[in-house]
């Protein structure tokens, strides 16, 4: 097993309450990290390597070292916790066992950028963790961590937690913020950045729930000692959530560049896939990222064994590999249907796209549509090259990473799997049961 | 003041000038088509990404290629920038995209549709478009809902380029009129489906670059292609009373802003000039208008078989339809079939 910095202690009874996280040694990062000076702590941060967690992997440090500080004008720190990517349920879990973590991290997060005002943003759907998130702030106000002069230090902060109304683009850090100020959950049109212009035209810093509370060990440590995890440019350790045809899905705390073939064959993680099964492919970090079959995703195009890091992960880009992305370890054995598994992603882009840009509002709907054709057995055999054509119109020319998000999948699956839509479009009918998701749904089937 | 180079013409353009703009001081030649943007609204465009550019030099200092194609309308020039637009074949398949997905739920209905012969999508459709559609599933259709009763919203024909909404924002005092749910069933509505309340409203119709906003006083009067539009002022206490009026022989049949070669009108103008004055005597006539010599308006007729959009298939369809969708004008909620 890896370091368990996160997770440790994760099943000690109470550990979601302020007194048994502070006996497990909770909040001495933060007694530590007052009596620094705030360019020490983004030092700290930027020594460790730390990357984002939150999918696109931007050095945490340089993002805090970038943040506009204009005279008089007030800056803030927002988590996003807003968590709704499909395979992805690491940030609940630890916000659910472990809130306190989070709110060290975000106390030391601003004192370090100097937010007097801070705020989790955190999913509509998650209400009983808002709950949790709530009566851990109280606790933290009540023992004098949050609001006036904290710990003594003269340094004071106000921490709110505010949910969204239940929409994956909420995720995306400029739609957060509009979501928070109380409009339409729109991603903004960059430039500006947060960095300079994010919450109420404020200087801003969006960062995900692991990447704060990965603030904690960090100052604990010391930067240095964090950079010795990992491999290369990626340090530290990561949170996996597991899911799929496998033996023991959960959330994991890996060591970045452990092997993928450890990860998903060790009994301390994955535990091998489900039945003796064979593995057919893996979405190693979130629906959003290439699919891999099994042969390219335990080993590179040059053949050597994948670690579970941002670099080897990504190796061979697009027409070889993938991404680490947000850590949602999605896994197929060899009984999964890619197409299936593809129109089910897809259905879900074209149902959270925000609808701002031609591309995505449009070719979203039409790629899901041209699934289910297909898994009705009515594909047309220019289909395939259908569905490659509209993806290659999505991807790079909209507003936000979503429409890249929704015509990646597509991508690969046919990179990767073209031969599996060929044979659903020649032997129609060996897929019955799609039409009972819209009715679980409650939702019209597309008509053609 | 920063250089860029577009389409292989050079120019030198106030700092803070974004590439859409820079194109169209050199000219049509090499101007993108913009759906969504509207120079008088602030923070317009962004949306339709029919005006997409390919930068393949960033600037003097990083003249890196930006790596995917940019929203001119979005993006200022830098020094030394250098970009493509009509000289880029993949750029123009990708523009090519762009308009097809703005036309695979549109009803394309011209035939019946107010707007016909001003369209900006007509246009778009005719010069960046392709010939046949790909798409063969139910479009997406709307009820169509009176905002008061002067002007008529038929959302299965709006691009949500968000225009309105900018007018209306940046026009009214309240926020009245916005977008309602999300994705491609996203639609255009005041709060609650209520006329907005302001003598500026009108001018929604006006940056509606189709037929989802129209004037009710004028529709089904005639085409536009049969009215003369003629320059006129008047006083005016609330606007600058400089308009545009369409005559039909004798009559005034629709008063509206005067537009620019780009579409976009050159003054707002009041609710009472726009519905209320229609009379040839409320006006004092300056001369004919300067209409875009591509328009089909200024070429004075409008034949389907020019169009390459795929019209020809609805026709049949909406031909039983059309007298229905003359009469139907509910104010019930729209309903989107998805
Ligand atoms: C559609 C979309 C959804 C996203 N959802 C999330 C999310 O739920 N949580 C998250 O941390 N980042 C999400 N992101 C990434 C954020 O925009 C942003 O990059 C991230 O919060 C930055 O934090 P980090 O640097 O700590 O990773 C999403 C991005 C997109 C485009
Ligand atoms: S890419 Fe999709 S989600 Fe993002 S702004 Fe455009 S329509 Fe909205
Ligand atoms: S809005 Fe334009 S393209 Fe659409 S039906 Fe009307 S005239 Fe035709
Ligand atoms: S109604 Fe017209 S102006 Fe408003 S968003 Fe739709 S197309 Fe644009
Ligand atoms: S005009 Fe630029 S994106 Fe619409």
């Amino acid at each position: 097993m890896g370091k368990q910095l996160l997770l440790d202690n994760i099943h000690a009874p109470g550990i979601a309450t302020l007194g048994v996280y502070r006996e497990f040694g909770g909040y001495k990062a933060l007694e530590k990290a007052l009596k620094m000076k705030p360019e020490e702590l983004v030092d700290e941060v930027k020594k460790s390597g730390l990357r984002g967690r939150g999918g696109a992997g931007f050095p945490t440090g340089m993002k805090w070292g970038f943040l506009a500080k204009p005279e008089g004008v007030p800056r803030h720190l927002v988590c996003n916790a807003d968590e709704s990517e499909p395979g992805t349920f690491k940030d609940r879990y630890l916000m659910e066992r472990k809130p306190h973590l989070l709110i060290e991290g975000m106390i030391i997060g601003s004192f370090a950028l100097g937010a007097r005002t801070s705020y989790i943003y955190i999913r509509g759907e998650m209400m009983y963790v808002y709950h949790i998130l709530e009566q851990a702030i109280q606790d933290a106000y009540d023992a004098g961590l949050l609001g006036e002069n904290i710990m003594g230090s003269g340094y004071s902060l106000d921490l709110h937690v505010h949910p969204g109304g239940g929409a994956y683009i909420c995720g995306e850090e400029t739609a957060l913020i509009e979501s928070l100020e109380g409009k339409r959950g729109n991603p903004r049109i960059k430039p500006p950045f947060p960095a300079v212009s994010g919450v109420w035209n404020r200087p801003t810093v969006v960062n995900n729930v692991e990447t704060i509370a990965a603030v904690v060990p960090i100052v604990n440590m010391g930067g240095e000692e964090y950079a010795k995890i990992g491999v290369g440019k990626s340090t530290g350790t990561k949170l996996i959530s597991a899911c799929g045809h496998i033996n023991k899905p959960g959330v994991y705390e890996i060591d970045l560049g452990l092997p993928v073939e450890e990860f998903l064959y060790s009994d301390n993680y994955c535990g091998g896939i489900r039945n003796g099964n064979k593995l057919k492919a893996v979405v190693a970090g979130g629906s959003s990222v290439p699919i891999l079959p099994a042969e390219l995703f335990l080993k590179t195009a040059k053949g050597e064994p994948r670690l579970m890091s941002y670099e080897s992960l990504a190796d061979g880009g697009f027409a070889t590999g993938t991404m680490l992305g947000s850590g949602g370890f999605i896994v197929m054995d060899d009984t999964a249907s890619v197409v299936k598994n593809l129109w089910n992603f897809t259905r879900f882009y074209h149902h959270e796209s925000c609808g701002q840009c031609s591309p995505c509002r449009e070719g979203t709907g039409w790629m899901e549509k041209v699934l289910y054709r297909i898994l009705d057995g009515h594909g047309k055999k220019e289909d395939v090259d259908l569905l490659w054509d509209i993806q290659s119109k999505i991807d790079g020319k909209t507003i936000c990473p979503l429409g890249d998000a929704a015509a990646w999948p597509v991508a690969s699956a046919i990179r990767h799997f073209r031969s599996e839509f060929e044979e659903y479009i020649k032997n129609p009918g060996s897929i019955k049961d799609v039409k009972h998701y819209y009715r679980l749904h409650n939702e019209k089937e597309p008509a053609y | 003041m920063p250089k860029v180079t577009i389409d292989g013409h050079e120019i030198e353009v106030p700092k803070g000038t974004t590439i859409l703009q820079a194109a169209r001081m050199i000219g049509p030649e090499v101007a993108p088509p913009a759906m969504c943007y509207y120079s008088k609204l602030k923070t317009s465009g962004g949306y339709c990404r029919t005006c997409i550019v390919k930068v393949t030099k960033g600037s003097a200092q990083n003249p890196n290629p930006m790596p995917k194609p940019v929203a001119s309308c979005r993006t200022e020039v830098m020094d030394g920038m250098e970009v493509a637009n009509f000289t880029s074949p993949d750029l123009l398949e990708a523009r090519k995209g762009v308009v097809e997905f703005l036309l695979i739920n549109h009803p394309l209905d011209c035939p019946i549709c107010d707007q016909a012969g001003e369209c900006d999508l007509q246009n778009l459709g005719y010069e960046h478009g392709a010939a046949k559609t790909r798409y063969d599933f139910e479009r997406r259709t709307f009820e169509k809902i009176d905002i008061g009763n002067k002007v008529q919203l038929h959302m299965t024909r709006c691009i949500l380029c968000y225009r309105c909404v900018k007018t209306a924002d940046q026009l009214c005092s309240n926020r009245v009129h916005g977008v309602l749910n999300r994705g491609d069933v996203s639609e255009i509505s005041t709060y609650i489906q209520n006329a907005i309340d302001n003598e500026w409203s009108g001018n929604v119709i006006d940056v509606c670059p189709v037929g989802a906003l129209t004037d009710k006083t004028f529709r089904f009067k005639s085409r536009v292609w049969f009215t003369k539009p003629v320059d006129a002022h008047r006083d005016c206490k609330t606007c600058a009373g400089k308009a545009r009026i369409w005559f039909k022989g004798e009559e005034v049949l629709r008063v509206t802003g005067r537009k620019d070669q780009w579409g976009e009108v050159q003054d707002w103008i009041c609710n009472d000039c726009r519905f209320e004055k229609k009379k040839v005597s409320d006006w004092t006539i300056e001369g004919p208008s300067h209409i875009d010599r591509h328009s089909v308006i200024a070429q004075n007729h409008y034949e389907l078989q020019n169009l390459k959009l795929d019209v020809g298939r609805q026709l049949n369809k909406l031909a039983g339809e059309a007298e229905k969708n003359n009469t139907n004008t509910s104010t019930k909620k729209a309903t989107a079939k998805k």
